[in-house]
């Protein structure tokens, strides 16, 4: 908890701010300070933590399964290429499951989804305070550890994505054919501004909710971390009930992140598979 | 809700990661689990196939065994069949020998029997000169009668 953090609200919205870095309004570079000097900030700013611990979680992930396939042997395979080998068969069967083309870039697009958002969603069992605190002490106004609680990354990721779906929407039936898959269909071809609209909202929600569903399960699974929070301040017994509140939250927190970035590995795998894919 | 810049940074290090997956985790990793799979199948395959030359094997055992078993009681029946022979001939030959030798001693008595036959006849004649002689000593003369007893000594 900082310093300034003071009423139940400025506690939750201390948490709820990313350590944002960009131009203040007088024209000096910095970091902001408070949400109003960080909405000042615009376009042209970035989430130091977001990116931060994103990346750092990133390269965790690729370091240690880098690691398992440098060393990956036909032999008896030792602890950490089981569970990377684990992992990697259980994505190899989702995307065989899944998708029905012939494409390299699928199955290691999903692992990494799936791992990215799997730890990204993992920071958020720490206990909140933990590393915001050891933050302030070094002088850091805010940081928001779970980079998926940041519609950025997640808005970053579904794009990504969306953007493959297009690509491969294209390549796969060329121009007139995609384009016939969104006007000429579900109601015959001279309805088509109406198969349009439709087409067209179907497939804008595809990235729209690709990234909403992950970043609103985690923004309210840290919110409800926070409002636990909350109760250790407010005397013993709160507080203990506090305690098993939290640690019942995470266990069932456990759940949601695996099952947040199982589903968001599957959409992915789904968009592309119909992507490649002639309808009708 | 506000969106910056971290969306286009985001992105850039997804675009990044994704790429260092496809080109340094993944490929790896599966060569090693289908040359493992390929491994295993392979294994599976070669114990199958020593199981199958094992029973094999066997049987081309339990035929050599048989065969074995066979010629065995051939040669044991072979050697029983000389065996016989060989005494069957000795005995034979025991046999052929004994008669042989018997002619031979007969022949022998023979000869020693005719020998002794002759002295006794010669014995006989010159004994009976003798009595004659000493009967008719004063009347006939040895040189005389000689003829007849030569005549005499032929006919015995």
């Amino acid at each position: 908890m900082s310093g300034e953090a003071h009423t139940s609200g400025d506690y939750i919205k201390h948490h709820l701010q990313n350590l944002t870095f960009g131009q203040h309004p007088d024209g000096t570079w910095g970091v902001a300070h408070s949400a109003a000097e960080a909405k000042e900030m615009g376009f042209w700013a970035i989430n130091l933590d977001s990116m931060g611990v994103g990346i750092i979680l990133g390269l965790i992930f690729l370091l240690l399964f880098r690691a398992a396939a440098k060393k990956a042997t036909v032999g008896v395979p030792s602890g950490l290429q089981n569970f990377v080998e684990w992992v990697v068969e259980f994505i190899d069967g989702s995307v065989r499951g899944s998708f029905s083309h012939k494409n390299a870039l699928v199955a290691p697009l999903a692992l990494t989804v799936f791992m990215w958002v799997f730890l990204m969603n993992f920071m958020d069992l720490l206990p909140i305070d933990w590393l915001p605190w050891i933050a302030t002490l070094l002088g850091v106004p805010y940081l928001k550890i779970v980079p998926s609680t940041d519609p950025n990354v997640t808005f970053a990721l579904a794009l990504s994505v969306f953007v493959l779906v297009l690509y491969y929407s294209v390549k796969m039936k060329g121009p007139g054919g995609f384009f016939a898959e969104l006007a000429f269909q579900p109601i015959p071809k001279f309805q088509f501004p109406v198969n349009l609209l439709l087409e067209g909202v179907g497939l804008i929600a595809k990235p729209v909710s690709l990234s909403l569903r992950l970043f609103g399960n985690m923004y309210a699974g840290e919110m409800i971390f926070i409002l636990i929070a909350l109760m250790f301040s407010g005397g013993v017994l709160l507080g203990v009930f506090g305690g098993v509140l939290q640690w019942a939250w995470a266990v069932f927190h456990i759940l949601i992140i695996t099952l947040q970035a199982f589903i968001f590995m599957t959409l992915t795998i789904v968009y592309l598979d119909m992507a490649h894919s002639e309808h009708h | 809700m506000n969106f910056n810049a971290t969306l286009i940074g985001q992105t850039i290090t997804f675009i990044f990661f994704v790429w260092f997956c496809m080109k340094f985790v993944w490929p790896p990793i599966m060569n090693a689990l289908e040359a493992r799979k390929k491994q295993i199948a392979d294994g599976l395959a070669a114990a199958d196939r020593g199981k199958h030359e094992l029973e094999l094997a066997a049987k081309a055992a339990a035929d050599n065994m048989r065969d074995a078993k066979a010629q065995a009681a051939e040669v044991l029946a072979q050697a029983e069949k000389r065996a016989a022979q060989i005494v069957e001939d000795a005995k034979n030959a025991a046999k052929a020998e004994g008669e042989r030798q018997l002619a031979a001693a007969q022949a022998n008595i023979e000869q020693e029997a005719n020998r002794a036959r002759e002295n006794l006849r010669e014995q006989v004649a010159q004994l009976a000169v003798a009595g004659a002689e000493r009967i008719l000593r004063r009347e006939v003369s040895a040189q005389a009668h000689a003829e007849l007893l030569n005549q005499l000594k032929a006919e015995l």
